[in-house]
């Protein structure tokens, strides 16, 4: 048997987002929660590898006690076992504190062989998550996977894919995998599943549950990274009209296609 | 640890006291009101809460001492010893950045007989490039190339480093950012640097609705990736760096990655993946004039797209052709040439980041949604732009290497 597990976050429904301008704090009023859509992509490709052989599929998530809500989404869809990582202390994770928590919480029980990652989130977009957990758990990493070739019983065999070329790599387990969108069409969750899996547990660890109890690797303090503001954007394009002559207004195309970086 | 301080004796009503968080992270525990895990420490409960409920308790924060860190590295992205332009880019952002804090650029180049190649970079004003060359490191494997740049930043303590938003800089600068448990922003698309070298990094995040400004206050060295074609490569320079040869020891390249096969990619010709589109519509007058258009998105490394008529036509193939009907696209670039727009053509690209259109008719529908509305005749004005795109040189370093 193969353990794998995946990791999955709740995010904002939208990423239509505002900023409020007085505060500098996002306005998240009413604003309904779903799992990250590229999570549920590695969520189908580990049901996809436990439909060809014995699989125990863990999905684990860190967040908020409402959080519970994406780990019931993966029951449904066919996880076996789910893993809550919450509390205060997690408070105010950037991307390092985050994956260190991961980290943590996946190692609290026995290593699983396969980890399964989705490429980013759509609220942080950063994609770096799943390589910084492979490093606190000093395991190799594959970003960008394509195609899962072959599981076997000591590693796994997987395309990945970069601008030129495809490559083939076999990583020995225990080890971490970035999936593309893409890889596989993710299930809907299934009614038979919503009702088999309605009484079953969703286990919460907090700090008190990790081996590494010191406070400054977790929440606000264990982050390198500080948000000095947030502001929106600046506002979509101005819309121009231009006349002239045929070599001016090439002249004009060509000088804002240099400016726009196109040449 | 940072606490958000709740004076349970300073509330006086406890109406409405859940709202004031947007993070749902306020709750009752029995009779106190408490945080929970979904506090995200932005503190604007202290600022949007009843007075003197809700307090901030600052850290105490171990500082690195920064004057030991010193340097901007770039790491050099190549694919078999050609290099990725984002490289230059970066170098010229680590060149104006190191200008102003007096501090070396250095370029980190590790891969496969390489260190040739590594003159090249020193005319875009390099200070100092490290060149790791070894056969083991031919592929991409994540341990390896995380060792290379553990054993540089250990031995050479760059305060900054640029690593280009590529696939491979998007998988090692995270990690080798984790090995130093120190902050790594994503795909910044503004960089600068304050007097005390921290580094300023501006971001888009929620799908580009929102950007936040941060920065790295307490450790060393400051990681950011930045995507192709954020920032302009640097004017070439006389070369007055160096190229050093390091060391690699056996012990970096253990990994338990094994490369099987390396494929060429197939490059896609679907239009829906282009990133720059010239589309042909009815102010197309015959068929072989299909090659100035053609032509125009050959320059600027682009696909040609059609509208109905021109594909019913025959003049173009059916997969190239954009609206309800055909496909939908949404290129960083969209250069129309006599379309005059219909509600079905707009449907499938009006999502477009820069829509330049051209064409003489000036009610048409098209300048509805053109950022740029370009009122001509298209005859007049592609050969000429044709001419110019020719004309121009592309911005390539190259050193002197006979000198």
């Amino acid at each position: 048997m193969i353990r794998i597990t995946t990791c999955i976050k709740q995010v904002p429904g939208t990423t239509k987002v505002e900023v409020d301008e007085k505060t500098g704090v996002l306005k998240r009023d009413g604003i309904e929660s779903k799992m990250n859509p590229y999570d549920l992509y590695a969520l189908e490709t580990a049901l996809k590898i436990k439909e060809e052989r014995e699989t125990e599929l863990t999905v684990v998530s860190m967040g908020p006690p409402q959080a519970e809500d994406v780990i019931r989404e993966a029951y449904m869809m066919g996880a076996d076992k789910g893993l809550l990582l919450s509390d205060r202390k997690f408070a105010g994770a950037d991307v390092l504190s985050t994956a260190y928590t991961l980290s943590q919480g996946i190692a609290a029980e026995e290593l699983p062989d396969l980890i399964i990652c989705g490429k980013q989130t759509t609220d942080g977009d950063t994609a770096q998550v799943g390589p910084e957990i492979a490093e606190f758990l000093n395991i190799p990493h594959v970003a960008n996977v394509t195609c899962i070739r072959e599981v076997k019983a000591d590693g796994i065999v997987v395309d990945m894919d970069l601008p030129n070329a495809v490559e083939t790599v076999e990583a020995a387990f225990p080890c971490l995998i970035t999936v593309e969108k893409g890889i596989h069409q993710p299930r809907l969750p299934s009614f038979r599943l919503k009702m088999a899996t309605r009484d079953r547990e969703v286990p919460v660890l907090s700090m008190k549950d990790f081996t590494d109890q010191d406070e400054t690797r977790y929440g606000l303090k264990g982050s390198p990274t500080q948000v000095v503001r947030i502001f929106p954007p600046e506002t979509d394009r101005e819309k121009e009209t231009w006349q002239g002559t045929g070599p001016e207004l090439a002249g004009r195309i060509h000088e804002k296609l240099v400016a726009e970086k196109f040449i | 640890m940072a606490n958000i301080i709740i004076h349970q004796n300073k509330i006086t009503s406890r109406e409405d006291l859940l709202e004031v968080c947007p993070f749902n992270a306020l709750e009752w525990e029995g009779d106190a009101l408490v945080t929970n895990a979904a506090c995200k420490m932005c503190k604007l409960c202290v600022k949007k809460g009843p007075e003197g409920v809700f307090e901030f308790e600052e850290d105490e924060i171990v500082v690195v001492d920064k004057s030991l860190w010193k340097g901007i590295a770039v790491y050099v992205d190549h694919d078999n010893g050609n290099i990725h332009p984002v490289t230059h880019e970066l170098i010229g952002k680590a060149r104006e950045m190191a200008a102003k804090i007096d501090h070396p650029v250095y370029g980190v180049f590790m891969g496969s007989g390489i260190t040739k190649k590594a003159d090249e970079l020193l005319a875009y004003g390099v200070d100092e490039i490290f060149v790791y060359d070894h056969e083991a490191l031919t592929h991409f494997r994540i341990e390896p190339y995380t060792a290379v740049m553990e054993d540089f930043i250990n031995r050479h303590k760059p305060s900054i480093v640029l690593v280009g938003g590529t696939t491979i800089g998007r998988s090692l600068a995270p990690r080798a950012a984790a090995r130093f448990r120190t902050g790594l922003t994503a795909d910044c698309t503004i960089l600068d640097v304050q007097e005390n070298t921290d580094l300023d990094q501006i971001r888009p995040a929620f799908g580009g609705n929102i950007m936040a400004h941060i920065q790295t206050p307490a450790h060393r060295p400051q990681f950011a990736t930045v995507r192709y074609k954020i920032f302009s490569a640097p004017v070439c320079v006389d070369p007055t760096g160096v190229v050093t040869v390091c060391d690699v020891e056996e012990k970096m390249l253990e990994s338990r990655i094994r490369v099987l096969e390396v494929a060429e990619k197939q490059i896609s010709e679907s239009i829906e993946d282009a990133e720059v589109i010239v589309v042909a519509g009815r102010g197309v007058k015959q068929e072989k004039d299909m090659a100035m258009v053609r032509r125009l998105a050959d320059l600027l490394g682009g696909r040609v797209a059609a509208t109905r008529p021109l594909i019913e036509a025959g003049w173009a193939e059916p997969k190239t052709q954009i609206g309800l009907s055909g496909r939908t696209v949404k290129p960083k670039l969209i250069i129309t040439c006599g379309v005059s727009g219909s509600v079905q053509f707009a449907a499938g690209m009006n999502n477009s980041d820069l829509i330049m259109a051209i064409d003489n008719d000036p009610s048409a529908s098209i300048f509805d949604i053109a950022h740029i509305g370009i009122r001509g005749d298209l005859y007049d004005i592609l050969p000429d732009l044709i001419e110019k795109l020719e004309a121009t040189e592309k911005n390539v370093c190259t050193a002197d290497l006979t000198a």
